[in-house]
């Protein structure tokens, strides 16, 4: 019982500082998932036209995957010649994982296309781009926003670190409860926060899925 | 027409899957292209809408030389239809009629429009119009390729194996209904099976394709059954030619015997409309296995001769009434006397 009172009592004294946290969290996450989207698009149709290009883009992909996200944040400064606490730092590094997420997810979706409908659309007509754009594309959706949601959520869950070198999000609400000595409201509020964020964006993504993919789930109205 | 002048096909391993191939397609009719997988005929096919390119040799569409030719503009003007139906699996059935349509620039809502009317033309509902392909069987979702690659009204159909993917009581009345939409809009087309009896019965024309993309023989159905260029054709023809071909003469000119007449100690008992009931023998009543009508082809009266217990095939007239007999003795005369007539004038 205690314990929410002392949850209430923090967020009375914080409310503003919780609210600036969570709006910094939103964009820290979502604005590298959108820049990662949106070349992912371009990277897996070179991929799926090119396939000798396959192979070290998905090994890169998988490279970048496994740079620590810590080392990452650090070693960016240097590269990109901004500030340490330049929030650029982690909008870039969380558009490289999330790209590599997302370029994989846009090959395997594209390669999940049945031949036969291609060389279907192309007989009938269709010029390459418009036939990308409105034939292959909508049908590898099912695949690409699924990974979406996990490079959505993934990057949710991140961005708690960029507190760690001081940048803004619920992670400060993590590194303030450590701060006050395992104090604990803190670290519920960011927590819960965090994990609604997830499920909110997640449920978000689904919602629309159902919305521009509703073929597949004709099937089962037979 | 299409011309095919000296095509050869030739991949880059060496591979010759077309080999200098010529031949006329005529206008306003159904060619076949038929023969063993890997003879080249699905390469043909895709080289009239250039989905494949030929190593060396032209084509000609109507005289046009198809080469120089924007490949998008040209394959909207020639319908498509293959196995499985290859329908657009995120679009519901009215727009995938609607594709080529709208891909010429008509508004989506008058593409759909004509759509809806495409459908009813190849015996689908209004009511399936709003389903995905996934919701429809394979029979009903051919019928929507084939609505789909007349959308825009091409006087040329590419056909890829249509009928191969669906079982053989659904595939029998797609067959009928291809045949009579065609009575009805008279387009070129070029179809692709490996089943010599959907082409013999398809096909006013049947090219039979051998093994390296060699075209073997190119003639009407009825002539592919009675003279097989080569052994080649005449193994592919298989087995009953003689019986098949008989599917293209007519019955007409057969000696008709009146129905009182009585055969093997038999007589055709009639009701009161004088429709037949049976043959009266001295064990009562047998059944007549059926009757034929005037336009019906010599084969159905060969046939009827043959489960007859008399040994005579009934004809009847459009009420169903009796109108005469003809005996197994009569038809194989006939059949005899044609057949000696066809050898005879080809040798001469």
């Amino acid at each position: 019982m205690n314990f929410f009172e002392d949850v209430r009592e923090y967020l009375r004294v914080n409310h503003e500082a919780v609210v600036q946290s969570l709006l910094d969290h939103i964009w820290l996450a979502l604005l590298p998932v959108g820049i990662a989207f949106v070349l992912s698009l371009p990277i897996g149709w070179a991929v799926s036209r090119f396939g000798w290009i396959r192979h070290p883009v998905l090994t890169l992909s998988s490279i970048i995957y496994t740079i620590p996200s810590l080392a990452l944040l650090l070693l960016l400064p240097g590269i990109l010649h901004t500030s340490i606490l330049d929030p650029l730092n982690v909008v870039v590094a969380l558009s490289l994982y999330s790209l590599a997420l997302l370029v994989r997810t846009v090959v395997d979706g594209l390669e999940s296309i049945d031949d036969q409908i291609v060389q279907a659309a192309t007989a009938m007509g269709y010029r390459p781009a418009r036939r990308w754009f409105t034939v292959d594309l909508p049908l590898a959706l099912p695949v690409i926003l699924s990974g979406l949601r996990v490079a959505t959520v993934a990057n949710i869950s991140m961005v708690s670190v960029a507190a760690l070198i001081g940048i803004g999000g619920l992670g400060q609400l993590f590194t303030r409860g450590f701060q006050l000595g395992f104090y604990g409201p803190p670290i519920a509020i960011g927590l819960v926060l965090c994990v609604a964020l997830a499920l909110l964006a997640d449920t978000i993504i689904v919602l629309f899925q159902r919305l521009v993919t509703p073929w597949t789930r004709a099937g089962s109205s037979r | 027409m299409i011309e095919f002048d000296d095509v050869t096909k030739r991949y880059p391993d060496g591979t010759v899957a077309v080999g200098n191939l010529s031949m006329t397609i005529p206008t306003g009719a159904i060619t076949v292209l038929v023969g063993p997988s890997g003879c080249g005929k699905t390469t043909s096919l895709r080289m009239i809408n250039r989905m494949i390119d030929p190593t060396s040799g032209s084509i000609r569409i109507d005289g046009e030389d198809i080469t120089g030719q924007d490949p998008a503009l040209l394959r909207r003007s020639i319908g498509y239809v293959i196995q499985h139906a290859g329908l657009f699996p995120h679009r519901t059935v009215v727009d995938n009629v609607a594709t080529v349509p709208v891909l010429e620039g008509m508004s989506r809502k008058q593409a759909r429009a004509a759509a809806y009317t495409l459908l009813e033309r190849v015996g689908l509902t209004a009511g399936m119009a709003d389903r995905y392909p996934v919701q429809l069987s394979g029979g009903q979702q051919q019928r929507v390729g084939v609505a789909r690659a007349l959308a825009a009204d091409p006087p040329v159909m590419l056909m890829d194996e249509p009928f191969s993917a669906v079982d053989p009581v659904v595939r029998e009345g797609l067959q009928q209904e291809f045949l009579r939409l065609q009575g009805e809009l008279g387009k070129t087309i070029v179809m692709v099976t490996h089943d010599i009896d959907e082409a013999i019965k398809l096909g006013d024309h049947v090219a039979v394709f051998a093994e390296g993309g060699r075209l073997a023989q190119l003639s009407a159905p009825e002539e592919l059954l009675a003279n097989p260029v080569d052994d080649f054709v005449a193994g592919f023809v298989g087995r009953d030619r003689g019986y098949r071909g008989l599917s293209f003469a007519g019955s007409a000119d057969l000696d008709v015997e009146p129905v009182t007449t009585e055969v093997e100690g038999l007589r055709l008992s009639l009701d009161d409309a004088g429709r037949p009931l049976g043959w009266a023998g001295v064990g009562g009543l047998l059944p007549t296995e059926g009757s034929y009508h005037a336009g019906d082809s010599l084969r159905v009266v060969t046939d009827l001769t043959l489960l007859s217990p008399a040994g005579a095939a009934v004809r009847v007239d459009a009420e169903g009434r009796a109108d005469g007999l003809v005996r197994q003795s009569t038809v194989a005369a006939y059949v005899r006397r044609r057949q000696l007539g066809r050898l005879g004038s080809t040798e001469s």
